[in-house]
């Protein structure tokens, strides 16, 4: 499974992800409360200033990440063409751009690790209410082990049915589908209580 | 304690597995893609608190750094986007939709799957969902519930699906289907 998380190390990666998170949420808030063009000039300018300073190559691949923002620009122009209002349309397109290249640069360069110690760290204060941190961790894990085994079995129970009909099968497959996987379930968890269970202590 | 966390993170998966899904086109041009159906499955079949903690764990993978959302998107910037309503709804969707699921016991399963589907996974989603749209693009409430109308056909779809695959996990493992047992 690939993360999102740029491989190659910069400078960025090496800070914590606690404060860069921190930061993350600082930017994000004034980004929002102070709507005026030059705020959103001045850290717009800075995003960019600091994917540049980790590489044109960084650059590029923060660039692509923003690529998916294009039909909510679309709309945006389209809509405010319409009004005649082109100075906030240009604002709130600007704003959003900003503030979703602040969140991809802490993405990108905090490894997947780093943050879901972040999340149990978060978590921890609602051990009082039952929520075992064990529970937590094992379900990350078993939640990431679980999307290649649903992706493979729906692949060999569609290979299965092709070779039983001329149809493609992808919609006939997904009651078996569900059936295994429910079946799996119950195996995957006797198996867990026979290795004696998910402690709740940590 | 083990069989829920196993489910729990069973249908975690299940919702990142049909973010994998292509899209379908419906004739409007709009995509509709089969994510949410797993929101509204998770409610149904989970119930309430176990639903809500699936989704739970998926939308915190998601932000952690996984692109597990349809169209292979994830990361922080989903916040910072205009769908940041819907991610955070989907929780509470899940939660509304095995609460009301919980409440129908008395009805057919594949009936009351239909409607907790329908007012969870889709009134009670679109509720935040337009909240968040309207309060990163600027707009009014009805300006943004305008734009999101075209993905309303394909969400009713996903919930007759839902219906329909629900009632039959039910009949082939009733003790799967949490939300129809007398815990």
């Amino acid at each position: 499974m690939l993360a999102l998380t740029y491989s190659p190390q910069t400078r960025l990666h090496a800070v914590p992800a606690p404060i860069k998170l921190t930061a993350l949420c600082a930017i994000t808030t004034a980004l929002f409360i102070i709507p005026t063009g030059w705020a959103i000039m001045i850290l717009g300018g800075a995003a960019l200033a600091l994917y540049a300073a980790m590489g044109i190559a960084f650059l590029r691949a923060g660039l692509r990440t923003l690529y998916g923002l294009w039909p909510f620009v679309v709309v945006l122009g389209l809509w405010h063409g319409w009004q005649g209002d082109w100075d906030s349309g240009i604002l709130i397109i600007a704003r959003l751009v900003t503030a979703v290249a602040f969140a991809n640069l802490v993405t990108m360069t905090t490894p997947l690790q780093d943050m879901i110690a972040c999340l149990v760290r978060l978590l921890r204060p609602f051990r009082r209410l039952g929520l075992s941190p064990n529970a937590v961790s094992l379900a990350i894990a078993m939640m990431i082990r679980f999307i290649p085994v649903f992706l493979s079995r729906a692949e060999q129970l569609k290979m299965a049915y092709r070779a039983r009909s001329h149809r493609s099968g992808r919609w006939a497959v997904i009651f078996p589908l569900a059936l295994g996987m429910l079946d799996d379930a119950d195996t995957v968890s006797e198996a867990l209580r026979a290795r004696g269970g998910i402690s709740p202590k940590e | 304690m083990e069989r829920a966390t196993v489910h729990i993170a069973l249908f975690a998966a299940l919702i990142a597995a049909l973010g994998l899904v292509p899209k379908l086109m419906l004739t409007s041009g709009v995509p509709i893609t089969a994510q949410s159906m797993g929101i509204m499955m998770a409610g149904t079949i989970l119930g309430a608190k176990r639903g809500a903690a699936a989704v739970a764990l998926f939308v915190a993978l998601t932000l952690a750094g996984l692109p597990l959302l349809s169209g292979g998107r994830g990361g922080l910037g989903v916040l910072a986007g205009p769908s940041v309503g819907f991610v955070i709804g989907f929780p509470i969707a899940a939660w509304a939709t095995g609460w009301i699921m919980e409440r129908l016991h008395a009805l057919p399963v594949g009936i009351a799957a239909a409607i907790a589907a329908t007012v969870g996974g889709i009134v009670i989603l679109y509720i935040p969902g337009v909240a968040g749209m309207a309060m990163m693009l600027d707009k009014s409430i009805p300006q943004a519930a305008l734009l999101i109308t075209p993905f309303l056909p394909g969400d009713v779809i996903k919930a007759v699906v839902t219906a329909i695959l629900t009632q039959a996990i039910f009949r082939a493992r009733p003790a799967s289907v949490f939300s129809r047992q007398t815990l």
